[in-house]
Parts: C-alpha cells; structure tokens; sequence
C-alpha cells in the first residue's frame, strides 16, 4: 500500500524541515473575522492536526495554504519564500495538494480520468493534443493495485467507489504527482471505523515517505493516532499549540469538548 | 480500533488480489449519455416511415438533415456549455445579432462582405467572452446573466437595425463583392450524385465530430466535464476553472455566429426580429441529446441526435399533412420523457456496483 508513496515522494524531503510556516495569518471574509493571529508550521515528515469546532475556521485556515482564498494579514512562508497564492495552481505547484472530503473527486467521472485530472497525459505539447488514455488506464489502474483499492474496472464513474476508496484516490493522486506537502480536510468525517482507519493508514504512510501532512478534523482520537503537533482552533484564534510530547489525548479531547466551558456546563447541570 | 491502525500493517491481502471484471457491454453501452436518444430517433425515424409516404424519399431528407443541421450547428456548443454546467438563453437571438452586424457593416460601408463576416465574429465573440466573463466573475447564475444578455441583444437587433435602415430587415447584400464565396462557404447545395445536401449538414457534422474529438480525446474536455461535474474540486486539483467557462460561451458565441452567416448567406437579407425561442431550441436537443441540465455529463453526439429529432418532427408533420400545431405538444412530451430516461441512465450508471 505504501509502495506508491515511497515510489513517488519527492527525494528532496529531509524530515523536519519547514515547509510551510505561517505567522500571525490572518482572513476576513468582509465583516466577518474567520481567522486572526494564527501561526502554524509544517515539518518534513510530520503531521499538524488543526482541530475546532464547526465554524472554527479550519477550512479557511487551509483554503489560504492551497490558494483559494488569499490571506489578509501575516505571512505565508513556503520553502522559506514568502507566497501569496492568487489560485490553488500556483499552490500545487509549489508542491502543495490539498484533499476534501466532498470535494476530492468528480463523481460522474471515470476513475482513471479522476486520477489524471488536472494533470493529464498528453502525446504532445500543442494545445489540443490528445490525451494518452491507454497510459492514464495502465497507471491508474496499476496505482490503486498497489494501493489496495480493487476497483472492478478503471472505467466506472468514481461515484461506484466507497468514500473511504475515493478518499484513498485522492490522497494517492496527490503524492503521485510529487506533492510536498499534503492537506487533508477532515478526511475520516464521514467514515465509519474501518475506512476512516484505512485513510488514517496512509496518512501515516504519507509521512513516514518525508511529506508534510495537514490534518483537518474534529476527532481527537483520530488526530492523537497520527499527529506529531496539536492545534486547536476556536473563533479564527489558536487556543492550544503544543507537540505530541507536552500532550495527552484526555487534554486534548478536554479542549475540544469545550475546556473550562464544559467544567462549567457540568457544574450548571449538576443533579 | 486505535490499536488496529497502530500495529496491523497494511489491509490489502497482498496474495491474490481479485481480477479486474470489465462491466459488461451492456452497462457500458447504457452508460453512455446518447442511447436514449438514439432509440428515440430511431422509434421517430420509422413512425415517420409508415405514416407519411413523401417522408421516405430522398429529397425529403435532404429536407429534414438541413432543418436539423441549422438546430445541430448551434446545439452542439450548447451541450459542451451545458457539460460545463453553464446555460446561454442569448444564443439565439446571438445567432440574429451576428447575420445583423455582419450585413450592415458590409452594407453601409460597401465593404467586401468578408469583411462584414470578419468583424460580426470579433462581435459575436466579444458577446461570447462577456457572458462568460461575468458568471465566472459574479457567480450569478449563468440562467440571469444570459437572459440579460438575451433582452439586451433582442433590443439591439430591433433598435440598430430600424435606426440604420429604417426599417425592420437589412437591405439585399447580394450584389456586393465576395457574396458569392461567402455563399459558398456558408450556403451552397453540395451534390452528392444520390442526394443534394445544403453545406450546412456537412458544417455540422464536422462541429459534432471536433466537438466530440474535444470532450473525449483531449484535456481541455475532461476539464469540462470536470468544471459542470464538480467545480470545486476541479478547482482545488488545478484545473483552470474560469478559462473553461469562457472558453465555452465564447464556443457557443462562434457556432451561432456561423449559423448567422449561413442566414445571411442564403437570404441575402436578414429580419431583425428572428432567432427568439431558438435558444430552448438549442437546450432542448442538447437534454434530448443526454445533457445533464445540472451539468457534468452528456455527448456531442447526443446533441446532433436531439437536433435530428427535432429536424425530422418539425418535416415529418408537414410531410403528413398534420397541423404544425401539434409539434410544440409533441415537443413538451419528447423533454420530458428525455430529461426522466437521462435521469433512470443518470442513476444506472452512477449506483455502486
Ligand atoms: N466564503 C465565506 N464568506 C463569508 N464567511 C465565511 C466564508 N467561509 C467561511 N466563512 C465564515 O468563517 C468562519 C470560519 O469558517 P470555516 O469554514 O473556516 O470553519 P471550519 O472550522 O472549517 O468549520 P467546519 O468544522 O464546520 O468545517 C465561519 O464563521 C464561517 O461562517
Ligand atoms: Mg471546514
């Protein structure tokens, strides 16, 4: 299963070297304030959970990393350069792939034209040279062999894959073409047990190839499994950064349950 | 569950994975957008047969090709714009506003009438580019930006064209230099020995052919389906998003421009007031044709078929002898039986097998 990520990493990738580095990031999306004062740095060959409540602003915090939204205030270091991206291309080509739990995949398409999309195989250079869909096939077909994910046939809408299936394409379309830095939006949300553990599987194989991992979710338990470094978010502000060693699970699952709030719930609600 | 991702290796039995098992052709053959269509064209065809006796000649097919042709030439763009997830309800008043400008400006300025050809596609274009610019740049749905676009060129046709001629046509522009090949490219008679087809079946076959080449064979195809399939996530994997759009109505802008030249060339005249309701003409064969109305999913072919349909109903009840009339009910009922088997295919092809 891992075989592909090994394959396909970038051989540049010395574990522990920033990648990305964000300070003091901050977005407003008109009078609303999504985001404000948030730093966050991504190592080589780790992971960052990004934790929060619905509404907490972990999907803009990732939408200004891979180029949707722009930030409006504080720095965005990538590889050391500071970026503003103006559109996820310029975020992928910095090596930067991003991965939504709906958004990963179009549904009505054929897996291997999923696989491919957005960086198809072409027998020429000119604008409208064909595509090489019997190498798209082939490859395709071969990376999700590898991957474990048996598809009847590589010509079926992706829609027919489990969600679990579909989230594994996506992630392994990403390191494929030679992601650096790998985003995940919370992708075991809609998963039951099995599936969201095959995802977190290759999350850890992710970064045990050197990418940098950014891992969105609301489940501590599954952030406690891979994650090297803690944040959570609440309001836009960051109200706990710590690494794996200065945490326990039981303080994390504490702050998000709602810290002091949920002390004080429990003493309201006494009986 | 912790423990089962922490300590067990990888899930896949790496012994024997099980065979791939290519589906069926059946389910490969339904799955594609232009079945429906093609058996309704077929079930069309042969009616027409049994009922109308002048219907099977050749020259009546001759007659219906060409009526479906000058519905096809613009349909086919319509369904690449539709795939893309995106409406033109401008198109056919577009189609008029080219054939205008192109015979005005020919007219006024006693230009060469290629000139006039030249300029109404930079026009025609333009208008295209528009459209497209302001849905991808607002998000208004392309349904209102389109219909704008739609009020605002039928004023113009009526309103330019009554200020520059005074009246409600263009004059006669068949007396002025590069008329005659103009005719030639957008509306001589091709004799093929058997039957004597109008250019325009040929023009449209070849747009159907390119337009299929395009939404199959190439990048810039699975770019659309990807953008009307999920533009989100089209975006997020890099796919250029806005281009595709614009690319798209500016594609629809320079089909209806061509059937405007084709007008122009064959009546050497044009009324200002033509082409409205066309462009539900157009959507129409796009959807019979299998086009998903919420984007992602139809054919290039499938658009020629809507438009046969539509050809040989519009010939076939005259060639009968029927009232015209009953075409707009047989209208309704063909797209709504189109739009529940896109639905049923829609479905089939998408369940988990
Ligand atoms: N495009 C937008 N326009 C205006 N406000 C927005 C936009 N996107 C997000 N917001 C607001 O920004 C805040 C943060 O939203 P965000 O989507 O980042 O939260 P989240 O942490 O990802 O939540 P969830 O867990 O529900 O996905 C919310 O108050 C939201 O309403
Ligand atoms: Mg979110």
């Amino acid at each position: 299963m891992t075989d592909t990520i090994m394959e396909h990493a970038a051989p540049d990738l010395h574990k522990g070297e920033s990648l990305v580095e964000m300070e003091g990031v901050g977005k407003a999306y008109g009078a609303i304030r999504a985001l404000e004062g948030v730093n966050l740095r991504v190592g080589a060959g780790e992971v960052t959970c990004v934790l929060g409540d619905n509404g907490a602003g972990k999907s803009t915090l990732i939408k200004i990393i891979s180029g949707l939204h722009a930030h409006s205030e504080g720095t965005l270091k990538v590889d050391g350069k500071e970026r503003h991206f103006g559109s996820p291309r310029e975020s992928l080509e910095a090596g930067i792939a991003t991965v939504y739990q709906d958004l990963a995949v179009v549904g009505l398409m054929e897996v291997w034209r999923n696989f491919f999309l957005g960086s198809e195989i072409r027998k020429g250079r000119y604008p409208m040279a064909p595509l090489d869909i019997k190498a798209m096939r082939e490859i395709a077909d071969q990376e999700l062999q590898k991957m474990g994910i048996y598809v009847k046939d590589i010509n079926q809408p992706i829609g027919t894959l489990s969600g679990g299936q579909r989230q594994c394409v996506a992630i392994a379309r990403a390191v494929y073409f030679g992601a650096r830095v790998l985003i995940l939006d919370e992708p075991t949300a809609a998963l039951g047990v099995k599936q969201s553990g095959v995802v977190l599987k290759y999350t850890a194989a992710a970064r045990d190839a050197g990418l940098g991992v950014v891992f969105i979710t609301h489940n501590p338990h599954h952030a406690y499994l891979v994650g090297d470094h803690f944040i959570i978010l609440k309001l836009g502000r960051r109200v706990l950064d710590k690494k794996r060693s200065e945490v326990t699970l039981e303080e994390l699952t504490a702050e998000m349950a709602g810290g002091q709030e949920l002390a004080e719930l429990s003493h309201e609600l006494k009986r | 569950m912790s423990s089962s991702v922490a300590t067990q290796p990888s899930a896949p039995p790496a012994s024997a994975p099980p065979a791939r098992q290519p589906r069926s052709l059946v389910t490969r053959v339904l799955a594609r957008p232009e079945v429906g269509a093609l058996a309704a064209a077929i079930v069309i065809f042969l009616f027409f047969y049994a009922v109308a006796p002048t219907f099977r000649s050749l020259p009546a097919a001759s007659t219906y090709l060409y009526a479906s042709s000058t519905i096809g030439i613009v349909a086919v763009g319509v369904a690449l714009l539709m795939i893309g997830g995106e409406f033109d309800l401008s198109s056919g008043v577009a189609v008029t506003t080219a054939a205008l400008t192109a015979a005005m400006l020919s007219f006024q300025f006693s230009l060469n009438v290629w000139a006039g050809v030249f300029i109404s596609l930079a026009v025609a274009l333009a208008v295209g580019f528009i459209n497209g610019y302001l849905v991808v740049r607002t998000g208004i749905p392309s349904f209102l930006v389109t219909l704008s676009t739609f009020f605002i060129l039928q004023g113009l046709n009526l309103g330019v064209t009554k200020l520059v001629t005074g009246a409600v046509a263009t004059p006669n522009i068949n007396q002025l230099d590069g008329f005659a090949s103009a005719k030639a490219v957008f509306a001589s008679d091709i004799d093929l020995g058997i039957i004597t087809l109008k250019v325009t079946v040929l023009w449209w076959i070849l747009f159907v052919a390119v337009g299929t080449w395009v939404l199959l064979r190439t990048r810039v195809g699975n770019w659309i389906f990807a953008s009307g399939g999920n533009e989100a996530s089209a975006r997020a994997v890099g796919v250029p998003v806005r281009k595709v759009k614009i690319g798209l109505f500016m594609g629809v802008a320079f089909l209806a421009w061509f059937l405007g030249m084709h007008l122009l060339m064959n009546f050497s005249t044009v009324q200002a007031g033509i082409g409205v309701g066309n462009e539900f003409v157009y959507i129409i064969a796009a959807v019979v044709g299998g086009a998903l109305l919420t984007g992602g999913y139809g054919s290039a072919v499938g658009s020629a078929l809507g438009a046969l349909i539509f050809g040989m109903t519009t010939q076939g009840i005259v060639f009968a002898g029927w009232d015209p009339n009953w075409f707009k009910t047989f209208l309704g009922v063909m797209l709504l039986a189109a739009v529940m088997v896109n639905l049923y295919i829609k479905n089939y092809a998408a369940r988990r097998k």
